[in-house]
């Protein structure tokens, strides 16, 4: 028995994927952003910064993220006002976003040669300007497949925003379905759109880490 | 400033560690499965059967660029609408076993391509049957070597399983929901959920760590020689191939 | 003449291996020292003190008038007046030879693009790299590499060179092209503390060879100390080769 789910469907479908979309885009900027103020200050030699950028990691990175997406939400509508899905979620997602991003650039700048440190150091430079000039360069070549890979986690992860209402792709699969009840139709359309979108970033992101390998062996 | 009032939370400690108990059993039985899964699919995909290797690819990219949400209603309602109705638990297990599976899968799959080829030939000459060779040649050292990997996955594969409360499955976020909409301290029960989830990922760090420590006592037994000799104990090469995030 | 480096009964722990135990030397202006001594007596992280990468537990570290031991020393300072050279080169690996010189003089001494390039292009001309201006390091041969990094400390103008053992990761028949440039270096009146393994060299080059053994001052003397040492440590140290 088909019939029900008609091309206006599809095309709310396909309208909602800009949603996603947006939503992934403003986390991974906003969220890049704050993941590199809290890779700085993960590696900042003053250790209460330090020690306070690895309890925001360690914190955001061990609850789910539909905890914190809820947190998010409630927290924003003590004050009285309803806030928009999209605010919440994207709130809830950049921060998301910082923790992890910071965690993984952290890494990349870790793993660059103390020597490379030491001799920028020795030519006076400092602190900042061997990250800037020296390190970060280096470090962004490492940095990219595992950010390209976050990029798809995000995507994937704004689905969640459906559950405060807000109408991506996975809310809209779920108002149709709601409709005609065609779970199998509907969410496999919907995952196979998820699929159009992080399958190519996926590929990408495992070309790139597969390059590297091979030129550090 | 608003001021956060937990006391209406207190009668409710029971049902929150009944959900974190819920919670952790989940997790434990799709890791259980998942880990079963992960370790057949990833020997399926090596082996040299094209058609078996397609297989395994597509399930992998699949559940790993697809969301663990639309997995889960799926699996749920799609079932139910050819007349499967599965009890929102299993459900939940199920489609967590199947995301697990297939990370699991690719992190172990990494894990047996780095064992030496040179090793593998000496134990064919021992004339070692294959199936030992697999278990003791080949999974054993990757294992190993994955583990962090493996372990982080598995934590990550905890906080997804907070989505199972969107099929209504029980377990800590869903307990949540209710006491946020009983109590209407929303703010208040999600900091406290949020609380429980860190001391389940501690509880499962530690559980973890313990059980690597038994499980490959020839490293514990390098880390220790190396510490008595007053020198840092050496890096074992590790397999990264878990990207953070990834499960959901 | 005052001296330019003065190490003062100098002591260094890594955990609970003591490193140094109570070296003094002084270098003067002009000078040309040689360390040499078995792998942990010291050598390198007495050099790396001079230069702060290692603090001190004990002494007195004074380099150009600037106390290196003092807590709450000016890095910038003492690194302008200091170069080093690293057995490993350690250039930049994302920019080219040319842009591995004018980094510093850019960034600290905030010179313009086409001062730096000239002083870049005088010092590669220098260590006879002139047309490798354009080169990434990674085209280099390990020699080659030495060279630049040699060049990239120089053009800092300083007044004191480190050299940490600056041919030992090379080819035998790359060493020959470095020991050159650092023999000129030394002609043209620059202060350089070289630890090496290269005898010949040492004895030929430097003014000064200090022997150090088991993280002490063992002997010092010139050339002639290396054809008749007086401490029996020393004489097993040059019958073994190393």
């Amino acid at each position: 028995m088909s019939g029900g789910f008609t091309s206006a469907h599809l095309i709310y479908l396909v309208q909602s994927i800009g949603w996603t979309l947006v939503l992934s885009v403003l986390a991974f900027a906003l969220g890049g952003i704050g993941g590199f103020c809290v890779m700085l200050a993960r590696i900042s030699p003053r250790v209460w910064l330090s020690r306070a950028a690895l309890v925001y990691i360690e914190a955001i990175q061990g609850i789910p993220l539909l905890i914190l997406l809820f947190i998010v939400y409630f927290g924003l509508s003590v004050y009285g006002y309803q806030v928009p899905a999209l605010i919440a979620a994207g709130l809830a997602l950049m921060v998301y976003s910082s923790a992890y991003l910071g965690d993984i650039w952290r890494g990349c700048i870790e793993a660059m040669p103390k020597p490379q440190w030491e001799a920028s150091e020795c030519l006076s430079l400092t602190r900042w300007q061997t990250l800037r000039l020296v390190i970060i360069p280096q470090a962004m070549r490492l940095a990219l497949p595992p950010t390209v890979g976050f990029l798809v986690q995000l995507i994937k992860m704004t689905s969640l925003a459906s559950v405060i209402g807000f109408v991506e792709l996975t809310r809209a699969g779920q108002i149709i379905n709601n409709s005609i009840f065609q779970p199998f139709l509907i969410f496999g359309l919907v995952g196979a759109f998820y699929f159009v979108l992080c399958y190519p970033l996926s590929r990408w992101s495992q070309s790139m880490e597969n390059k590297l390998n091979v030129s550090n062996r | 400033m608003f001021s956060l009032d937990f006391s209406p939370l207190w009668p409710y400690w029971p049902t929150f560690l009944l959900g974190a108990w819920l919670t952790l059993k989940m997790t434990c039985v799709a890791v259980f499965f998942g880990l079963i899964l992960g370790m057949l699919v990833a020997f399926a995909k090596r082996a040299k059967v094209p058609v078996l290797t397609r297989i395994c690819i597509i399930y992998i990219e699949a559940v790993r660029n697809t969301p663990f949400l639309v997995q889960i209603f799926l699996l749920y309602f799609g079932l139910a609408s050819v007349g499967l109705r599965m009890p929102t638990f299993a459900a939940a297990a199920l489609a967590m076993t199947i995301n697990i599976g297939a990370y699991a899968a690719e992190i172990i799959r990494a894990g047996l391509e780095s064992v030496p080829r040179g090793q593998i030939e000496a134990a064919e000459c021992l004339g070692l049957p294959k199936w030992r060779i697999g278990w003791h040649v080949m999974l054993q050292p990757s294992i190993e070597k994955v583990y962090p990997a493996l372990t982080s996955q598995f934590l990550l594969m905890m906080q997804a399983s907070a989505i199972a409360s969107q099929i209504s499955a029980e377990e800590l976020t869903a307990v949540a929901n209710t006491v946020q909409s009983d109590t209407f301290r929303s703010l208040e029960t999600y900091i406290v959920v949020a609380a429980l989830y860190l001391v389940l990922s501690l509880i499962i760090k530690l559980i973890a760590w313990a059980v690597g420590e038994h499980l490959f006592k020839r490293r514990r037994a390098i880390r220790l020689a190396a510490k008595r000799a007053g020198k840092t104990p050496p890096d074992t090469q590790r397999v990264d191939t878990v990207i953070p995030g990834g499960a959901a | 003449m005052s001296a330019i480096v003065k190490v003062g009964d100098i002591h260094k722990s890594f955990g609970s291996n003591h490193v140094l135990k109570g070296v003094s030397f002084e270098i003067e202006k002009g000078e040309m020292i040689a360390v040499i001594g078995a792998s942990g007596s010291g050598k390198s992280t007495a050099l790396r003190c001079i230069d702060r990468l290692e603090t001190i537990d004990q002494g007195q570290i004074e380099v150009c008038g600037i106390r290196v031991d003092d807590p709450k020393v000016d890095l910038h300072l003492l690194r302008r007046e200091v170069g080093i050279v690293f057995q490993s080169y350690n250039l930049f690996p994302h920019l080219t030879v040319e842009e591995n010189i004018m980094l510093a003089l850019r960034h600290v001494k905030k010179m313009s693009r086409d001062d730096a390039r000239r002083i870049a292009m005088n010092v590669l001309e220098q260590v006879g790299l002139g047309q490798k201006a354009d080169a990434y390091p990674e085209q280099l041969s390990g020699g080659q590499q030495q060279r630049v990094a040699i060049a990239r400390s120089l053009a800092m103008s300083p007044k004191v060179m480190l050299f940490d053992e600056v041919t030992s990761a090379l080819d035998p028949q790359l060493t020959g092209e470095v020991l050159r440039v650092m023999e000129d270096l030394a002609a043209d009146g620059m202060t350089m503390l070289l630890v090496t393994h290269e005898m010949a060299f040492a004895k030929r080059v430097a003014d000064r060879i200090i022997y150090m053994h088991q993280g002490k001052v063992w002997e010092v003397g010139d050339g002639s100390m290396l054809d008749a040492p007086r401490t029996p440590e020393l004489r097993a140290f040059l019958d073994n080769g190393l």
